[in-house]
């Protein structure tokens, strides 16, 4: 079978077979291939060497170089932090307003703060920051618990009603008619009180004058007696025309009757110190852009 | 003489079909085999929880929705991924997971610390109609979700499965687990601390869906959902380490 034969044209030896005169050529792996080959083969021993490859029944070879994919993104992330040092570390000595002074450190801020703002806070307050139904408007230049710099600092921080932190900020409206704290009525005269607080013309002098005084029985010991809220409390001004919940007739009746307990989350273990001061100056700036 | 021996070799069908097996199987033993022997790459958390039946119940409303075909949980090793969704996913966060839910595909983002992150309120009105919290979001509605009634009677059973592949609930958890699903939502009933003495003072026990009366989907896939990457605190630990 195995006749070697050598074709006269090319020099290689064919395969031995024969169909009507016509022979396979036998042609021979090149070379580089083979070298290829072997330094592939080369390669991956020194690797092997280098890194965390072979497996040893309960444990595997650490590598002389003893990175893990942890390692390196742990150093990863110490150069990055590394690199931003010169910014961040003036971000974090400056005060709020110091910052909004400093065009160039404002111009990094404004930078950095759209994606945390984006992968974080946009969720509710919407990616323009202008909030929705239950979700406070960032822009305007009504704050829940205070718009000075610490304030929001404070309020990103420990956040509102959050369980997961043990210094957040309480704040809870009762549910004045599914509790049964107020009758239908009262209900009623209350909520066209509240709405004749920013629009006089709400409802007749009787229900109004009739809420007026189911408010300071009920409200005012948050909301206070003019119904200018309070920023300790976290309780809304009920005499501007900014409604989180919404102001018509029906949705002030769902709040009085359902109560609210809004949840904003604790942003402490998620973002670092300098990065919700960033967020907090950039939000406050865009309260400015806004005016 | 290799080429001499191979052309022998291809000469024999059934030793030539061995001798395929027996290479491509060298990849396996050293690629497979390993991880049933090698337990040293699994973190160790002794603070791990179990999740409850309630979040159970909402791990399969998960599956059975889909959710992780557009969801993936699990924050690779990557400075963005990091810097985005928080400290890396470590093995061990997904121990009690049969079957695990890390997921390949991102249309939406990663959601394996999405717990605690929004509040339940948010969650409810997100699946309810994911545009009216985020009016660019491609994610479906399920609205469903806040009217079925959870199915309650066999989730014991659930339990019983997961401990056969070797997820350690207790005959004290799988007894309780009706009652349990019942009492996570209803922090005022009397079984409500039941919950938290078997699966850990950390349990959210609240109602979910704002309404504590009824065990709904959405009371379980919100629970579930809050529970996200805070069953153990081995993550943010190895964080801390490395800075």
């Amino acid at each position: 079978m195995s006749v070697e034969k050598r074709d006269p044209h090319t020099g290689y030896l064919t395969t031995g077979h024969d169909w009507n005169g016509i022979e396979e050529l036998n042609t021979p792996v090149p070379k580089v291939i083979y070298i290829c080959l072997g330094l592939a083969f080369a390669f991956a021993l020194i690797y092997w060497l280098l890194m965390p490859a072979f497996p040893l029944g309960l444990t595997y070879t650490k590598g002389l170089l003893g990175v893990s994919q942890h390692s390196l993104i742990d150093a990863d992330l110490q150069q990055a932090q590394t690199d931003q040092q010169t910014v961040t570390s003036k971000i974090a000595t400056l005060s709020v307003d110091e910052v909004r002074a400093d065009a160039g450190l404002m111009h990094y801020v404004r930078a950095t703060a759209v994606p945390i703002f984006g992968d974080n806070c946009a969720a509710c307050h919407g990616i323009d920051a202008k909030g929705g139904p239950g979700y406070p408007n960032l822009t305007d230049n009504s704050w829940l618990w205070g718009g000075d710099a610490d304030a929001v600092l404070e309020t990103l921080r420990v956040g509102v009603n959050d369980e997961q932190h043990d210094d957040t900020r309480v704040s809870q409206m009762l549910a004045f008619g599914r509790d049964g704290m107020l009758d239908r009525n009262a209900l009623l005269s209350v909520v066209t009180y509240v709405q004749s607080l920013s629009k006089p013309d709400a409802g007749t002098v009787e229900a109004i004058g009739a809420g007026r005084e189911v408010f300071a029985a009920n409200c005012a010991s948050c909301h206070g007696e003019k119904g200018a809220g309070s920023i300790e409390l976290g309780a809304p001004d009920l005499t501007d025309s900014v409604w989180l919940y919404g102001g018509d007739t029906q949705s002030v009746f769902n709040t009085v009757y359902n109560g609210r307990t809004g949840v904003m989350p604790s942003w402490e273990a998620r973002l670092s110190d300098v990065d919700r001061k960033i967020l907090a100056t950039y939000v406050l700036s865009l309260g400015e852009a806004g005016q | 003489m290799f080429t001499r021996t191979h052309y022998k070799l291809e000469r024999h069908t059934i030793g030539f079909a061995v001798a395929i097996i027996v290479v491509s199987a060298i990849g396996g033993l050293f690629e497979i085999a390993p991880l049933f022997t090698i337990d040293e790459t699994v973190e160790t958390a002794p603070d791990m929880r179990l999740y409850t039946p309630l979040e159970l119940a909402g791990r399969n409303i998960y599956i059975r929705e889909g959710c992780y075909a557009c969801h993936s949980q699990m924050i690779r090793t990557l400075r963005d991924e990091v810097e985005r969704y928080g400290p890396y996913s470590l093995a061990v966060e997904s121990k009690y997971d049969h079957p695990m839910l890390w997921g390949s595909k991102r249309t939406g983002p990663d959601l394996a610390r999405i717990g605690g992150k929004y509040s339940d309120a948010w969650q409810v009105a997100h699946l309810y109609n994911p545009r009216d919290v985020v009016p660019q979001s491609v994610m479906p509605a399920y609205r469903w979700l806040a009217r079925n009634k959870l199915r309650t009677e066999d989730l014991g059973r659930h339990l019983i499965a997961q401990r056969r592949v070797g997820v350690p609930y207790t005959d004290d958890m799988i007894a309780h687990a009706e009652q349990d699903a019942k009492a996570q939502v209803d922090p005022d009933s009397d079984n409500a601390e039941g919950v938290s003495e078997r699966y850990g003072e950390a349990t959210h026990v609240r109602a979910f869906d704002g309404n504590p009366r009824d065990v709904t989907e959405m009371d379980a896939l919100v629970a579930y959902l809050q529970i996200l990457g805070r069953l153990t605190d081995a993550a943010y630990q190895n964080k801390d380490k490395g800075e």
